[in-house]
């Protein structure tokens, strides 16, 4: 196939040509951006919580004095633990996507404003909790019986913890984090063993990398560790078992507050919790797949006019002995060649748009593999679009050579 | 002339109905998906006091000590004791002291099961302050401040939920343990964004008890919960002596001279703390801001909505450079016409007017359709689980500036085909025929 008269042909053209081309640009810099933040919201979803989800539910009551919050503990672990389809309820402060409550900076040091680490989320959890919660040790030890200390402060103000192993690769990399002592302000902690995933109550409000900054704290119950309970039973029986537990809050503790909002299956949580991510990429998508719907009925329609434009020319090539092939290619190869321009175009503009959208969110720099994933969607496109107009084209008898020249 | 060249272009759009449908359909998508976005961020970013956002102030100090060295900002709350000293100087035409905490409230006459509400504790001056509506009733008075009175002001929400609408001024409320007077009932208030309220959502609703700072100070004490804290307090529910930020300030300030006095007077405050040995940053981190500044600085506009902003502006550039492209293409295979029109004596400009006007006719056609799409989108952000949804309507400037973006858009996108049209040359294109 001859290039040169198809530059030549489109150098007649320039303005089409180069509107087209702009066009294609500007899609191919949107597509792999908008592919790009896709990529990085589905990634924030599959956030790992490291519990098991399917099995777990939480209920959250308030409204009692801290005097009577033993009395409240008891009756509300005696009346859940009654429930038909109850395989376990145990004390813990916060679960994976429900309210936050107890994140804190820690330090290596007593002095907590020197040699930070970072703010974490301090689980605090009764004995029992860590089975419950379906927790993976990967390091160490689990917590004994004389592990759990009373929590006097919002965590306990000397105890042996857990971290994740995420928190553990941050604050000691490259060390075994066994053993090792962290403070916040006057409390002290010391680390007994590692999990491998257990996310924060709020992962995405943190950055991916601290989305799973996580201290398990074996305490007792009572003091900040009341009111707030983890209930396990199967998946099949969760909803209903979840849904009598509410609904016996009244009967249990009649005093209490029932939280309705917060207190729901550690699934229902997470929908909940990544609500607004979903309805991002449900949006990016739309907005993709109208992009591309709108460049190729641009390049249909351009192309469709190019054609009849040039009907009459077509004729002569045929009757000069062009194949209805070389007219098909000839098209084909002119929307290849514009496609081109426009991805070249396109991918400065795509890094462009990549560097403002890292300056104004937190988001990093495109992966340069995006960049030839796009470029073949759009010639993909391009080719598609142009099929039809193309086989028009390669139609028009030579015939029409003959009518008016 | 006009009506005849808007003859001649509903007879060219009519010609290919298909192509003249895809480019209608281009730029209607492209008005449609930007001016969603861009309504949603106007109403997102608007004013939540018009008139007042001006003198009211929102006075930041540093009381954090020792400093973190990554602490470039004050907290957009105080510890009880600057705060407490800054509202005792009554340096302001009008100051209230603020925060919230939750708070068990029953009805104890209605029978209805105890709720768990957030409770806002504040001066007096905060309902003239913020021009907050009264259905029944009013505020209460600075000797009620004075004298820790047991009562409170309840929202329109709480009212119609307990007593029925009705009014209940007079009436008691159980708050805690404590029963409290009912003095006034608000009419729905819901200043969007929640402005007063620094480290609330920015569209959440307003509370719905409010209360004497100094009452509620002992009617909900160990339930306030602190923004942040640099020590941990020996008991982490009472704050009061405690190294946390959890009480704000407002001040009202009339005039220019008066805003800048008050700066002035914060800094001096927050200098002489330093000396004291209190702070550990002076006057380098005091902000006294107005409503307007403190928002921007907060950050109104949630980022996902500023992202769907930028997106739908390439898109509507995407659109716009189909359209210019398909209009120009359209009218340049008409060359041969406007060569035998130039040949028999039409004027450069009355071709380009000619183009412009079938331009005008396919802008306005998108534009309309547009904005139809535009109140669609809008209806379909009101329907997602996002806290602003209830915002997402189409006020007369943002369906003015659809209206007008809609034209000017398809004008400018048939100037470069018409132009280009107008500049065909005659004979060549005689030649051709």
């Amino acid at each position: 196939m001859q290039i040169r008269p198809i530059l030549a042909a489109l150098r007649r053209h320039r303005l089409a040509t180069l509107l087209i081309a702009m066009e294609i640009a500007l899609a191919c810099a949107v597509l792999c951006n908008a592919c790009f933040l896709v990529v990085q919201r589905w990634k924030l979803i599959q956030t790992q919580s490291g519990v098991d989800e399917n099995s777990l539910a939480v209920l959250t009551v308030n409204g009692f004095e801290p005097t009577q919050a033993a009395d409240v503990n008891a009756r509300m672990l005696v009346g859940l633990r009654a429930i038909p389809g109850m395989q376990a309820v145990t004390l813990i402060n916060q679960v994976p996507f429900g309210p936050q409550a107890g994140a804190a900076g820690i330090s290596r040091d007593a002095d907590s404003f020197k040699n930070t680490i970072g703010v974490v989320d301090f689980v605090l959890a009764e004995p029992g909790t860590f089975q419950v919660l379906g927790l993976k040790l990967v390091e160490g030890r689990m917590p004994q019986a004389d592990d759990y200390r009373p929590a006097t402060n919002f965590a306990p103000m000397d105890a042996q913890v857990l971290v994740s192993r995420a928190l553990a690769e941050h604050a000691w990399p490259g060390e075994s984090p066994i053993g090792k002592e962290f403070w916040c302000d006057k409390l002290h902690f010391r680390v007994m063993g590692v999990v491998d995933h257990f996310a924060r109550a709020h992962p995405r409000e943190w950055g991916a990398q601290a989305a799973e900054w996580t201290v398990f704290t074996p305490t007792l119950p009572g003091g900040s560790l009341a009111g707030t309970y983890l209930l396990r039973a199967s998946p099949a029986d969760l909803p209903r078992v979840l849904r009598t537990a509410r609904d016996a809050v009244a009967k249990i503790a009649p005093d209490v507050v029932l939280d309705q909002e917060n207190s729901q299956t550690i699934t229902d949580l997470r929908t909940d919790y990544f609500k607004s991510d979903r309805i991002m990429i449900d949006l990016l998508i739309g907005v993709i797949v109208t992009m591309l719907g709108v460049t190729a009925l641009g390049i249909v329609g351009l192309a469709s006019f190019w054609v009849q434009q040039r009907r009459r020319q077509i004729g002569v090539r045929r009757a000069l002995g062009a194949t209805r092939g070389d007219i098909l290619r000839y098209f084909q190869t002119e929307n290849f060649l514009i496609v081109t321009g426009g991805i070249l175009l396109g991918m400065v503009l795509a890094f462009a748009l990549n560097l403002a959208l890292m300056t104004h969110y937190e988001l990093p720099r495109l992966p340069l593999y995006y960049l030839p994933i796009g470029a073949l969607v759009l010639w993909g496109l391009g080719q598609l679009a142009v099929l039809g107009p193309a086989l028009r084209a390669a139609a028009v008898p030579p015939v029409v050579a003959t009518r008016s020249v | 002339m006009f009506a005849y060249y808007l003859d001649l272009a509903l007879r060219s759009l009519k010609r290919n109905k298909v192509l003249t449908a895809l480019m209608v359909l281009a730029i209607a998508v492209g008005i449609g998906a930007s001016m969603t976005t861009l309504t949603v961020v106007h109403l997102l970013s608007g004013d939540p006091i018009p008139g007042k956002s001006g003198v009211l102030f929102f006075p930041q100090v540093d009381p954090e000590n020792p400093a973190r060295a990554d602490h470039t900002e004050p907290y957009p709350a105080m510890d009880y004791r600057s705060a407490t000293d800054l509202w005792n100087a009554h340096r302001a035409d009008r100051q209230a002291l603020v925060t919230s905490s939750p708070v068990k409230v029953r009805a104890p006459e209605t029978g209805r099961p105890p709720l768990i509400l957030s409770m806002l504790s504040t001066t007096t001056d905060f309902f003239p302050m913020f021009e907050v509506p009264f259905q029944y009733g009013a505020g209460w008075s600075a000797q009620d401040d004075a004298n820790h009175a047991r009562v409170a002001v309840i929202s329109a929400d709480l009212n119609a939920k307990l007593f029925g609408g009705a009014n209940s001024v007079g009436r008691s409320l159980r708050v805690r343990d404590t029963d409290v007077r009912i003095v006034g009932v608000l009419k729905p208030w819901r200043p969007t964004p929640l402005f007063y309220d620094p480290w609330s959502q920015n569209f959440s609703k307003t509370e719905d008890v409010f209360v004497p700072f100094t009452s509620s100070m002992e009617i909900n004490e160990g339930n306030f919960q602190a923004y942040t804290c640099w020590h941990v307090p020996d008991d982490t529910h009472h704050l009061q002596n405690s190294d946390c930020v959890w009480v704000w300030l407002w001040a009202e300030l009339d005039s220019p001279a008066k805003a800048s006095s008050y700066a002035r007077f914060v800094a001096d405050y927050a200098e002489q703390q330093k000396a004291m040995g209190r702070f550990a940053i002076g006057k380098e981190h005091v902000r006294v801001r107005d409503v307007m500044t403190m928002l921007t600085a907060r950050g109104m506009v949630p980022d996902d909505v500023r992202l769907q902003a930028w997106l739908a502006s390439a898109f509507l550039a995407i659109c716009l450079f189909n359209a210019v492209g398909l209009l120009l293409a359209k009218f340049l295979r008409r060359s041969g016409e406007i060569g035998v029109r130039r040949a028999l004596g039409a004027s450069r400009r009355a071709i380009f007017s000619q183009c412009l006007v079938e331009a005008g006719v396919i802008g306005l056609l998108g534009g309309f359709f547009g904005w139809l799409l535009t109140l669609t989108g809008l209806w379909l952000v009101r329907q997602q689980p996002v806290d602003y949804a209830h915002l997402a309507h189409v006020d007369t400037a943002m369906f003015l500036t659809t209206f007008v973006t809609a034209v000017a858009t398809s004008l400018l996108a048939g100037l470069i085909p018409a132009l280009r049209a107008s500049r065909v040359v005659p004979a060549w294109q005689l030649k051709a025929l």
